[in-house]
């Protein structure tokens, strides 16, 4: 009997120019559930797709895209973090 | 002595992007010195923060307390006091800074090769990027100056930068899940290398892949008093008026304050990227006591004044 395959997730951060999933990647991370690949800070100066709809072409599932959130009276040039946060997954089975 | 200080234009570019980068300027008798009074670390072997803590021990640097006088922080004869009485040192720092800093804290950042870890039971990883210290909404700004007092390859990692990432308000590691981001730099240097960062820069150490270790020495200051109009402002000139914005017939001259602040960042998002040049007008205009100085009419556009 063949052994039972396990199912793991990979995630595929990307942080597009604006909210449009067609629009240019500018920032980007990767964490491997399978535990095949190690990602970090730095390890990397050329964004795996030009674009958010790259990556679904090339199978990534999205599963979660930051809101349009209006801007607070008083702080509307105020600037923090990256707004355009989306999150993509593949279910990868890996052998027990 | 006179203090070779920063041109308008040095001082738009670091208005601009947050730092300034001096490659081999420290000579190599400081640099040979300072490495001397660090220290080094013993073989690899045990928890990592006892390792480090040992290392910082045995280290003849000293404590310093926070809010002493940068002139007052380190001793007579030692390579830190030979450093911070660069000419350029101090002609930077007095720019950026104005007369009489005041020592913030000082570091010893080491990373360890890989040696380290594997004894340890871990792995070597890069450091999350972060903004040092926390939500700082300031206008004014204290300066970092990260010292490499030894050749810093590629595979020995060096420190990840952003530029353009210090007027951005954030807390500390909270934008530790952004890996990597266009426009990142590393800082591959020769020995000898000052780079003076706004204290909001977006940064981390780099993964250390080489069989040697990477030491850089991080001293943050802030301003005893005015740190306005402190550079050698003979070359600030007043435009005649607005220069044409979007129908223009071509690519303006890019040494000017105008083309220096206006210049994006390749991970600027199309929309915060105006934002951020609001933000650069308003640091331009606290640089220079100017409150009605602007370029591209991004301000006065805002605050109704024709």
């Amino acid at each position: 009997m063949l052994p039972r395959m396990k199912t793991r997730q990979k995630v595929l951060v990307l942080y597009l120019a604006n909210s449009a999933l067609d629009a240019p990647v500018i920032a980007w991370a990767v964490y491997d559930g399978t535990g095949q690949t190690l990602h970090m800070a730095g390890d990397d100066d050329t964004p795996p797709y030009a674009t958010g709809l790259d990556a679904l072409k090339d199978g990534w599932r999205l599963f979660q895209a930051s809101q349009l959130l209006p801007h607070a009276r008083g702080e509307e040039h105020d600037v923090a973090y990256l707004k355009y946060e989306f999150f993509f997954e593949q279910l990868v089975e890996v052998a027990p | 002595m006179s203090l070779p200080l920063l041109s308008s234009l040095d001082m738009a570019r670091f208005t601009a992007r947050g730092f300034l980068r001096f490659d081999g300027v420290v000579p190599d008798a400081i640099n040979q010195a300072f490495l001397e009074e660090a220290g080094s670390f013993g073989a690899p072997g045990g928890r990592i923060r006892k390792v480090y803590g040992e290392a910082l021990a045995a280290s003849s640097i000293p404590e310093v307390p926070a809010g002493t006088p940068l002139a007052q922080a380190y001793p007579e004869g030692s390579a830190l006091k030979a450093l911070t009485e660069l000419p350029l040192f101090q002609g930077v720092v007095r720019s950026l800074l104005g007369a009489d800093p005041i020592f913030d804290h000082h570091f010893l950042h080491v990373t360890l090769p890989p040696a380290y870890h594997q004894a340890a039971g871990g792995e070597a990883v890069s450091q999350h990027t972060h903004q040092d210290s926390t939500v700082d909404p300031r206008l004014s700004f204290d300066v970092q100056v990260m010292y490499y007092p030894h050749e810093v390859t590629r595979p020995m990692g060096g420190t990840r930068f952003i530029p353009g990432t210090h007027l951005r308000k954030v807390s500390e590691v909270a934008l530790g899940r952004y890996q990597n981001i266009r426009g990142q730099q590393h800082m591959v240097c020769p020995a000898g290398t000052l780079l003076f960062l706004h204290h909001g820069v977006w940064h981390g150490g780099g993964v250390n892949h080489a069989d040697r270790t990477r030491s850089m020495f991080k001293i943050r200051m802030r301003a005893s008093g005015r740190q306005t109009r402190c550079w050698d402002t003979a070359d600030l000139k007043r435009p005649n008026g607005q220069r044409p914005i979007y129908f223009i017939k071509g690519a303006p001259d890019p040494d000017t304050v105008e083309a220096i602040l206006m210049a994006p960042e390749p991970w600027f998002e199309q929309d915060t990227g105006r934002l951020e040049m609001i933000n650069r007008v308003k640091l331009w205009r606290y640089l220079t006591e100017d409150p009605d100085w602007d370029v591209d009419y991004w301000m006065t556009r805002l605050e109704g004044v024709h």
